[in-house]
């Protein structure tokens, strides 16, 4: 049980100039799930190595429980981290690997098998325990690894892209159970993954980062609803929100030459920004086809068909150049490929101002 | 780095026609023979009389152990079969143990925790071996005689130990090399100390390259003739000295040279062979995905 504490804290590799993490502040609450979410190169792994005490903090604190360890060796944190290809130790057997920590903390044999034994029954390990990692499946090894961390119940677990070596149905089914053991366990715990739908789907609260910078870190609804800017915008929801780039013209924007009506908070928000070429985000279940010809033109030339629902690309006449809007369509549309179609904005829509701040 | 690694089982290229793959076949088995003769006319010769060794070669004879009870109890040179051997046996045993033991933190440091111009340091240590060791006989001699280390066992383990030192080095860092950082990192998380990341992880892990390197060791200071007969030519030298002093001045024993031969051969055949089964298997497999 811990809370955890990033204070501006930076990371500059050898021979860089760019920091990898650059004066990242976060707070993160006792039992809390927080993923950290980015594309390659954003830094999240490394913000996790910083925690994990397998990176040097060039600037800045981190604090487990108000301890800074900031200085501390990894040995010293109190933290359980499950790795990308799990690490299993090859020598040893499932059970070794799982009481590895403990020996290490010098808990003695009986209760040590104990404890390996309740979490590997926990994890339907049971029948593996004397079995080498090389023996076992893909899977497996997944719940081998988490099993190494649980058994020991750290202060923190860190997960580094824990479920990305999994077969696609293999991953949605261990990503419920691996939120539903965090739950159970009340042990705070930060995931790093590049996939913002794991992200969505497993956070109590979601950091995205972009080159080493945290952008917004909220719920993942609030994420979705009020993207702090561009990137955010375009980075979280799937499929991504429609962002097209739309000159100001008299206080007014308009996409495909439809003008698109704003709250007035927005109208005054936006007022309040000098420049002319903004950014307009829509999200594709915010956009309609409308039956009466009223509306942005277009031709429709993907469908996407997933049975539940469908996504339909459009091109789009947009401030002189060809721009596709998807748009949400119910599983069962009629709409076909070459079909020429009007589409109406039904929801909220973004304004980002010039430098990508949302307005 | 891969030592020692069992050929996949043939299988006939498509197409490939089937009189050139015997061939083939064929022509490996020559060659391979051709490599394996000269050992076996030696361990033949052996078993012969003299006269029969002298002779024209003959492949079928009365094969008796005269030669080898000749050779291991003759007292004629300097050195006798039993000393030779023991000797041998500490001074491999001790200056492989010395090499290993100095090697495996040198391996470590240049593979896992390199610091500035590791390359360089890794390249000094090979460089080491560039100097012929002709060239350096005669210091070595001086420094010996003045250390009251000539006809010493002391002086070779020093030697040979120096002499293995650049091999297991280059040959270990290169497995250490191949262990997945994140499985040093789990143990550091896990809370082993430097010494416990060692010897639990790393260590089981490249067995089998450790294996291989002390072998190498153990086979090179075995065979090692010159260092041995220039500073220690008496009754404090290794098995090549003892093979050597078996040659006489009055005439040709074929046979019991051979059967010395043989005898000074048949450690090194053995250690090689009973190695070669068990470091094949592989580094680090199921360590990751």
């Amino acid at each position: 049980m811990a809370e955890v504490r990033y204070e501006a804290a930076s990371r500059i590799y050898p021979g860089s100039e760019i920091p990898a993490v650059n004066k990242l502040d976060l707070d993160i609450s006792n039992g809390e799930l927080l993923v950290l979410v980015g594309p390659s190169g954003s830094g999240k792994s490394t913000a996790l190595r910083m925690l994990a005490g397998l990176e040097t903090v060039n600037e800045g604190r981190i604090f487990i429980n108000d301890v800074d360890v900031t200085l501390k060796p990894p040995q010293d944190r109190d933290i359980a981290m499950v790795f990308q290809n799990y690490a299993l130790y090859p020598s040893m057997t499932v059970g070794e690997n799982m009481g590895f920590a403990l020996k290490q903390a010098k808990v003695p044999k009986a209760e040590r098998a104990a404890q390996v034994l309740e979490a590997a029954r926990i994890l339907d390990l049971e029948p593996y325990l004397d079995r080498k990692p090389k023996n076992l499946s893909g899977g497996q090894r997944q719940r081998v690894a988490m099993g190494r961390a649980i058994v020991r119940s750290p202060q923190v677990f860190l997960m580094d892209e824990p479920l990305s070596n999994l077969d696609a149905k293999l991953r949605v089914q261990t990503r419920t159970e691996l939120a539903d053991l965090q739950a159970r366990l009340g042990t705070t715990m930060v995931y790093v993954t590049h996939d913002q739908v794991e992200a969505m789907t497993m956070g109590h609260r979601v950091a995205v980062l972009k080159d080493g910078i945290l952008q917004q870190v909220a719920s993942p609804r609030e994420l979705y609803r009020r993207p702090k800017n561009r990137f955010v915008a375009g980075f979280i929801g799937s499929p991504a929100m429609n962002l097209l780039d739309v000159d100001r013209i008299d206080g007014q924007f308009g996409i495909a030459g439809t003008t698109i009506g704003l709250t007035d908070e927005m109208k005054a928000a936006a007022s309040a920004v000098d420049g002319t070429t903004f950014g307009i985000g829509v999200r594709p279940e915010h956009l309609e086809f409308t039956g009466d010809g009223d509306g942005m033109a277009g031709e429709v030339v993907v469908v996407e068909a997933l049975g539940s629902e469908s996504f339909l690309h459009v091109k789009v006449q947009h401030e002189g150049r060809d721009e596709l809007l998807v748009v949400h369509e119910a599983g069962d549309t009629d709409f076909g490929r070459g079909d020429n179609v009007t589409i109406a904005v039904k929801g909220p829509v973004h304004i980002f101002a010039p430098d990508g701040e949302s307005v | 780095m891969a030592l020692f690694t069992r050929a996949p089982k043939a299988e006939p290229i498509l197409g490939q026609n089937r009189v050139v793959a015997h061939l083939l076949a064929l022509l490996t088995w020559i060659i391979g023979l051709l490599f394996f003769f000269p050992l076996f006319w030696l361990t033949l010769n052996g078993f012969k009389e003299e006269s029969v060794a002298n002779g024209s070669p003959v492949l079928f004879f009365d094969p008796t152990l005269d030669r080898f009870s000749e050779v291991t109890e003759s007292s004629t040179g300097l050195l006798s079969f039993t000393e030779a051997f023991g000797n041998s046996f500490w001074i491999v045993l001790i200056s492989t143990a010395i090499a290993m033991i100095l090697a495996v933190p040198a391996a470590y440091a240049l593979a896992i925790r390199p610091m500035r111009m590791w390359r360089d340091v890794l390249f000094f240590f090979i460089s080491t071996k560039f100097l012929p060791i002709v060239g350096a006989i005669m210091p070595l001699w001086i420094i010996a005689r003045d250390l009251d280390l000539l006809g010493t066992r002391t002086v070779l383990v020093v030697l040979y130990t120096a002499m293995n030192l650049p091999l297991a080095v280059w040959m270990l860092r290169s497995f250490f090399a191949e262990v997945p950082k994140e499985l040093i990192e789990a143990a550091s998380i896990d809370g082993a100390s430097l010494m416990g990341q060692i010897r639990q992880v790393i260590l089981p892990i490249v067995a089998p390259g450790l294996a291989a390197t002390a072998l190498l060791c153990v086979i090179f200071a075995w065979n090692e003739f010159f260092l041995a007969v220039q500073l220690n030519p008496t009754g404090a030298s290794t098995m090549p000295v003892w093979v050597n002093s078996q040659q006489k001045f009055q005439g040709q024993f074929l046979a019991g040279l051979s059967a010395a031969s043989v005898l000074a051969t048949f450690p090194v055949v053995i250690a090689g062979w009973v190695a070669q089964k068990r470091m094949i298997r592989g580094l680090a497999m199921g360590a990751i995905k």
